[in-house]
């Protein structure tokens, strides 16, 4: 019988999310995972945040929630506390401009965000994502129909930012681009632009009448603090930019299964608030209707009990210190072992940018199992203080086979 | 129709300050300024006029959801237990697959098929988790207009959808890229199915064409085609070779009975059809908010399973990445439970005999206020909703007159009558349709 669907072919494996079924199919006792970007503890395990475990609590057993509907664009309560983590200050002098709605996570943050832009924005706008980025960027993207080109970003000569390159082509660029940015702990090259260099960024994109769109999955695990690393953002919210925001509360809250997070749009006025917002849930309705609960509650109560949130931003700044370790340890390691690689204590967050090229990354994991994508990006948040000099040895076998 | 934002040739905003730290500019116009409303959700704005209302008499039939008789949301203690059974272990909130844990998606086709069936052990159905029905319609739908090969694909995608059907299938299948066509189903003159004009327009549609069927309790009419239908039906779209997505959303709440629900997608299997199915748990087991469902396609083989899987995946990643976690590990641990399964059945079961109960109570109240109508049809018709036949007007009073709040199309939520206010229902019903 011929098949509606006989001609599909089979698909290649997601580059992250594939890696970790490898990674489960290994049977080596010794295997490491510094594939997927899940905050993992010093004994290798998913941390429950108390924070969560508390809320989990709450939520079950207060009486108040159940499993009805959500409205499509989420509890105005979770919005609101979501917004208030996010943008900070900025929410008093400008929230009355913002419209936040609840996204399922920063993948659907962005899908909400790029299917508005595809249904307002000229034909032939194009998306400007940094080389590298997050792979995920690119599909989305494509899935939506709009055409994304790259700007210049990491360096490799220099296993740092390309300023310079940057600021090229966010010029060369069309008026009127989106163009998308990491809010903090760039992913995948862990290298943030520093305050100065984010202020002439939004110099430019002010000359060149830009959109930005905001990436921020990681805000609190770059420096530990919440303001600090949402700095950037408020910098261009307080200049009077119009731009959208997807905002993850996967890795800071530990929740990346529940799939929580928010979309919101700045605007330069309160009118066009009204038929933004109708918009967005016109999009949301046709794509799931309306989003999950359970985890939205649970943000909901950590955000609004006061308790709750001081214990979330220090178990943040818990998860955020032991990877700055990590990435101190796996420094001094690679020292000991002659390798000088400055750039592991220059990038920030999650995420370290080794400089491995494919063939290295094939012995690391082949020969060592020890699983990371392609490009050499590496997770710290999968390291320990036990794996690091194993991780350390491994990187040296590795650069010296590609030497002989 | 959303027009495009047109592009301006005016020069953005006015520097206010020089100052580097201090830059501020204004737009003269937003880069949201073409934005225009959308149109408002009808059923919400009946929930709005309700809510509003401060009538102590006041009646909601617009809900969507479950009610129980004292006209409350229903927690199912298969849910709870099974809630408190996950809980018991620590569970962490790491990431799922990207379409679902196997466990979900086995217990899914062993509800929908049947733990026997052929097509679970030759494994040529694939099963994805997704975000409830309108998330595995719309992943399905992504995924027909992609890869569907059908002959007369023609001028583009159309899909038919009966007339009338739920709201949101029509915007959903139009973001995905469909002409969105309609195919006669209810007859306002008995408030039943127009069987004929049904088999007519799906013989009239070109071969190979793309139909959408409610598998029971249709949504909004309430109006299912009967077993022998259903099968003439099914040969109709063999000889045209036509493609049938099922939504799903009812099953176990329409009859009582979960096998009994899917019969509709079972005479098709029989019959040869590679169907695709939009499975809901959001009404069945009360999990609404938790965004439950699959999306199931059937193939040749399991090969091509698991190269129609992971195209889905491909799909998936880019709108969502993986499905949440919560619900879905709930409807596994209870269909993997044989204790859970069998209470839970007990209670879809409970929740489909309060309905049809209050159906019965309801014509017969009607006929008690001396009605002289005939609302056979509202025994007649199965699930959550039911097409009255009262016209907008009569709705329109029953709203003013009687504070009781129902969409403008006469659809009654039988979730919303109780046995403390089916009387009242029956005499304002009865009351407004007397001169009609």
């Amino acid at each position: 019988m011929s098949s509606l669907f006989q001609d599909i072919p089979e698909a290649p494996a997601d580059p992250i999310l594939g890696l970790n079924q490898q990674f489960l199919a290994d049977n080596a006792p010794n295997k490491i995972n510094l594939g997927v970007g899940a905050y993992r503890t010093e004994e290798g395990k998913p941390l429950i945040l108390n924070c969560i475990k508390k809320a989990e609590e709450i939520v079950d057993n207060s009486g108040k929630f159940n499993h009805e509907y959500l409205p499509i664009d989420g509890p105005t309560e979770f919005c609101n506390a979501s917004q208030r983590v996010l943008f900070g200050d900025t929410v008093d002098s400008h929230g009355k401009k913002f419209v936040t709605v609840q996204a399922l996570s920063g993948t659907g943050a962005l899908r909400v965000g790029m299917e508005f832009i595809k249904k307002f924005f000229p034909q032939g706008t194009t998306v400007y994502i940094s080389d590298p980025t997050w792979p995920n960027h690119r599909n989305i993207c494509n899935a939506v129909g709009l055409a994304w080109k790259s700007y210049r970003y990491y360096s490799r000569e220099s296993n740092g930012l390309d300023f310079k390159g940057l600021m090229e082509d966010i010029k060369g660029a069309p008026d009127r681009s989106i163009i998308l940015l990491h809010v903090c702990a760039h992913n995948p090259t862990g290298m943030d632009p520093t305050p100065s260099q984010w202020n002439e960024i939004a110099d430019l994109l002010h000359q060149k009448n830009h959109v930005p769109f905001f990436d921020c999955a990681y805000q609190g695990f770059a420096s530990g603090d919440l303001d600090k690393d949402a700095e950037p953002l408020k910098m261009f919210v307080r200049r009077g930019f119009e731009c959208l925001v997807a905002q993850s509360f996967a890795k800071n809250f530990g929740l990346y299964g529940e799939r929580i997070g928010t979309l919101t749009v700045v605007s330069s006025s309160e009118a066009v608030t009204k038929p933004v917002r109708s918009q967005l849930k016109g999009i949301i309705r046709a794509n799931y209707s309306s989003p999950p609960g359970h985890g939205a509650y649970v943000t909901q109560v950590v955000l609004t009990t006061p308790a709750l949130l001081e214990e979330w931003k220090v178990e943040l700044k818990g998860m955020a210190g032991r990877i700055h370790d990590m990435r101190e340890k796996l420094s001094k390691a690679l020292e000991e072992r002659g390798i000088n690689w400055p750039h592991v204590m220059q990038q920030i967050g999650m995420f370290s940018y080794t400089g491995l090229n494919p063939k290295q990354v094939e012995v690391l994991i082949q020969k060592h199992h020890i699983y990371l994508t392609a490009d050499g990006r590496i997770s710290l948040a999968g390291l320990s203080t036990k794996t690091v000099p194993v991780l350390a040895d491994a990187i040296q076998d590795a650069l010296r086979q590609s030497n002989m | 129709m959303i027009p495009l934002l047109k592009q301006s040739n005016r020069l953005f905003g006015k520097q206010v300050k020089n100052n580097s730290a201090n830059k501020k500019f204004v737009r003269n116009s937003s880069v949201w300024s073409k934005v225009v409303k959308g149109p408002e959700d009808p059923i919400l704005g009946v929930s709005v006029a309700f809510q509003k209302d401060p009538s102590p008499k006041k009646v909601n039939l617009g809900v969507g959801a479950y009610r129980d008789d004292n006209g409350k949301p229903f927690i199912l203690s298969s849910v709870k237990q099974a809630e408190e059974k996950i809980n018991a272990t620590n569970p962490d909130h790491e990431y799922g697959p990207i379409g679902g844990t196997p466990a979900f998606n086995k217990v899914v086709q062993e509800l929908v098929f049947g733990k026997s069936s052929e097509v679970v052990s030759s494994k040529r159905a694939v099963t994805v988790q997704a975000l409830s029905g309108t998330g595995s319609l719309r992943v399905g739908a992504d995924f027909i207009k992609r890869w569907i090969n059908l002959p007369n694909s023609g001028d583009g995608r159309s899909i038919y959808v009966p007339d009338p059907t739920w709201g949101n299938h029509i915007p959903l299948f139009e973001d995905a890229g469909f002409t969105v066509k309609k195919y006669r189903y209810y007859d306002p003159k008995t408030c039943g199915l127009d069987f004929n004009a049904m088999v007519d327009d799906i013989h009239k549609a070109p071969k190979g064409s793309i139909f959408l069927f409610h598998a029971c309790a249709h949504n909004p009419t309430g109006v299912d085609p009967n077993d022998s239908q259903w099968s003439q039906l099914s040969q109709v779209c063999k000889e045209k070779g036509h493609f049938s997505f099922f939504d799903l959303a009812y099953q176990g709440f329409a009859s009582g009975n979960p096998e009994k629900d899917v019969n509709s997608v079972q005479t098709f299997i029989k019959d040869g059809h590679q169907v695709a199915i939009a499975s809901s748990f959001a009404k069945n087991f009360g999990l609404y908010g938790e965004r439950v469902g699959a999306l199931t396609l059937l193939t040749d083989d399991s090969t091509q399973a698991e190269n129609v899987e992971s195209q889905l995946k491909i799909l998936i990643r880019p709108m969502y990445s993986n499905p949440p976690v919560y619900g879905s590990r709930i409807v596994t641990t209870i269909l993997n439970d044989p204790q859970l399964s069998q209470l839970w059945r007990t209670e879809v079961k409970g929740m489909a005999d309060r309905i049809i109960s209050m159906r019965s109570l309801l014509v017969k109240h009607l006929a008690q206020n001396g009605s002289k109508r005939n609302w056979k049809h509202i025994t007649d018709q199965i699930g959550m909703f039911c097409y009255s036949g009262l016209t907008p007007q009569q709705v329109d009073r029953l709203a003013s007159e009687f504070h009781i709040y129902l969409t403008r199309n006469g659809r009654i939520s039988m979730a919303g009558v109780t046995s403390k206010n089916v009387e009242y229902l029956a005499a304002s019903m009865a009351a407004v349709t007397k001169d009609a």
